[in-house]
């Protein structure tokens, strides 16, 4: 029973850094209607101007504020130099952009800033929290990060026009356009939110795993997975998605005999395809209907 | 959603260039590429005739590829799984069954149709994004489950296995790189024949419509499901054929070398041909064997976004592929007759 309580907690642990990834990927999800498979690679080039900032000196809350701002001028960037142009191409060509951009992100860290990995320091510390030793101060600070991103994310698109402007914008470009919304702006600023998030959920995930260019790869691929289990049109589904394949993941780990260790990956990713075949659209997320 | 989702293919263009009507030109470019493809193992050095191999062999693996997404309409971005299957299952009869590298390719063939076709049922119930999710989940999936311990025996673990290369039968005065050469010319041929009648057939027209329009076609009286699970069985049978094609030349299979990268690279193969392009997917097999090795050439530290940028600049010269490109400049030329 006690390994079972601390299998649970050690999953929401890890489950905490896949739902702040799921959470960026969502997010980009709702401004370009788009998954973005660099978004992992993005976080990572963050974290690694984080991890330079705090190198020369600069204090942690300051980097930590300074590297979002980056990443978010960043994000706006590349959506207005590299995917202005295709805006109109089918979505196999967009998949294509991004894995171009997968590679270049990737290279590029791994010549700035080589291949040895460094370590990343925490804002919350390391020390277990409460003096308990099932969860450290870090994680649950990651975890209630998270949350509070979720909850200002919420706020942000239910209750300010700009929110509002931005998911119709996605929803529907055509008529959005006609009520006077500057689609174009609004995807740049969704790809500048997306940056922004993604380095946050870097700069957490960093101390965790450390850092280095191919840091992000089975990360990014549990954060899809969580956005997809908890449904891509719902940001608090893939935070609950983030926990739950956290969890899944590390009790298949530890109870299924014999395969369960190996297969770790195969097995989360199993009951992803479960999910997706009895929810087509994940568990919270909304069907999408169309006029045929 | 899905005439967004994949480009159109259009019917051979008609009409007339410098007085000779477009078929005729359509044969003579097919004679003169297969005239150079005979010619080069006799001109080129063995290491150069590998790798036209491979980029034959990969160009299969598209074609498969591209009649499950650029006919289908289904993504796709776990077909390395599909390449492993072929290529394991030829490794393993060779290996344990004793069997010549001949019975292998249509072995992998069946048992890649078969499960293409499994997968292919849950796969209908997901469509675009999250189909291409799972099935990327299958890609990286795969080297795990060849690792893994109960399939050890079989597929020797993380060592893999050593095929030996075989030598041309029949006494043929061919060293063994010409004779893979040829031998997967002359499969690539049988298979590019049949993905042309396929296409071309009530069976590829029924495909064709449920790409475009799912309703409609059960409108007509075509069984989306079943059609859509067969497609998935054809792509992975193509797949699984080149898979175990690669395995005989390079005499070597391992599970690291089935890795996602390999999915990814033959969907980008897919889109740089042209998707919906059956000639297209030549031109994906040579840029997936040669473009890596260009872009390490550029740069050793930079490799990575070496490809990067040249995949984009690509993307940004031919957004239909290399087949969209061909289309646009033989517009330009031609005078429609009729």
């Amino acid at each position: 029973m006690e390994l079972l309580l601390h299998q649970v907690l050690a999953g929401l642990a890890t489950g905490g850094i896949y739902a702040c990834m799921a959470l960026a990927v969502v997010m980009i999800y709702q401004a370009i209607d788009h998954l973005n498979f660099a978004q992992g690679e993005m976080a990572m080039f963050s974290t690694f101007i984080a991890w330079q900032l705090l190198q020369w000196g600069v204090p942690y809350w300051a980097a930590f504020v300074l590297t979002i701002a980056i990443s978010f001028l960043a994000g706006v960037v590349i959506e207005r130099t590299v995917f202005k142009p295709i805006h109109k191409a089918p979505v196999l060509t967009h998949v294509v952009m991004f894995i171009a951009l997968f590679a270049i992100i990737n290279s590029a860290a791994g010549f700035i800033w080589d291949f040895t990995i460094k370590s990343v320091p925490s804002p919350f510390g390391t020390q277990p929290l409460f003096g308990q030793r099932l969860i450290s101060a870090h994680d649950a600070g990651m975890i209630a990060v998270t949350l509070v991103l979720l909850v200002l994310l919420y706020l942000f698109f239910r209750h300010t026009r700009v929110g509002l402007a931005m998911r119709a914008a996605a929803a529907n470009p055509d008529s959005a356009r006609l009520a006077g919304i500057r689609v174009g702006w609004m995807v740049a600023l969704g790809w500048g939110m997306a940056a922004a998030v993604g380095s946050v959920a870097g700069m957490l995930i960093a101390p965790v795993v450390f850092l280095e260019p191919n840091m992000m790869l089975s990360i990014l691929l549990y954060g899809f997975a969580a956005a997809v289990v908890g449904g891509l049109t719902s940001p608090g589904g893939a935070v609950f998605g983030g926990f739950a394949v956290g969890v899944v993941e590390n009790l298949a780990g530890t109870f299924i005999p014999y395969v369960g260790r190996e297969l770790k990956l195969s097995i989360a990713l199993f009951i992803i395809v479960a999910v997706l075949i009895v929810k087509p659209s994940g568990l919270f997320g909304r069907r999408v209907v169309t006029r045929v | 959603m899905h005439d967004r989702a994949v480009a159109h293919v259009k019917s051979p263009p008609a009409g007339t260039l410098a007085g000779v009507s477009l078929d005729i030109w359509r044969r003579l470019a097919i004679a003169g590429a297969l005239a150079v493809a005979l010619a080069v193992p006799f001109a080129a050095k063995n290491f150069f005739i590998f790798q036209m191999t491979l980029a034959i062999i990969y160009a299969i693996a598209i074609l498969g590829l591209n009649l499950l997404t650029g006919f289908n309409g289904q993504f796709s971005l776990g077909h390395s799984a599909f390449y492993a299957l072929g290529a394991y299952t030829a490794a393993i009869m060779m290996e344990h069954g004793g069997l010549g590298y001949y019975w292998t390719l249509p072995a992998a063939g069946m048992v890649c149709f078969v499960a293409g076709f499994l997968f292919g049922l849950p796969a209908l119930r997901l469509e675009g994004i999250y189909l291409a999710l799972a099935t990327f989940a299958l890609a990286v999936a795969m080297p795990q489950i060849l690792k893994s311990t109960p399939l050890e025996p079989w597929t020797g673990g993380v060592q893999g296995i050593v095929i030996i290369k075989p030598d041309a039968p029949f006494g043929l005065p061919l060293n063994s790189d010409q004779w893979l050469y040829f031998l997967s010319l002359a499969v690539a041929l049988v298979l590019y024949a049949c993905a042309v009648n396929l296409v071309g057939s009530r069976t590829g027209r029924a495909m064709i419509a449920i790409r475009d329009h799912p309703i409609a076609a059960s409108a007509m009286g075509i069984n989306v499901s079943l059609y859509k699970s067969l497609t998935f069985g054809v792509s992975a049978l193509y797949t699984g054929v080149a898979g175990a094609l690669g395995a005989v030349a390079i005499s070597f299979v391992a599970p690291d070398s089935f890795t996602f990268v390999l999915a990814i690279g033959l969907f980008v193969g897919l889109v740089v041909g042209g998707v919906g392009s059956i000639p297209g997917t030549l031109f994906g097999g040579l840029f997936v064997l040669f473009v890596p090795n260009i872009a390490e050439h550029i740069s050793k530290g930079l490799a990575g976004a070496a490809y990067g940028v040249i995949l984009m600049l690509i993307i940004y010269a031919m957004p239909s592929g290399a087949a969209g490109l061909c289309r646009l400049i033989i517009g330009k030329f031609v005078r429609h007759g009729r």
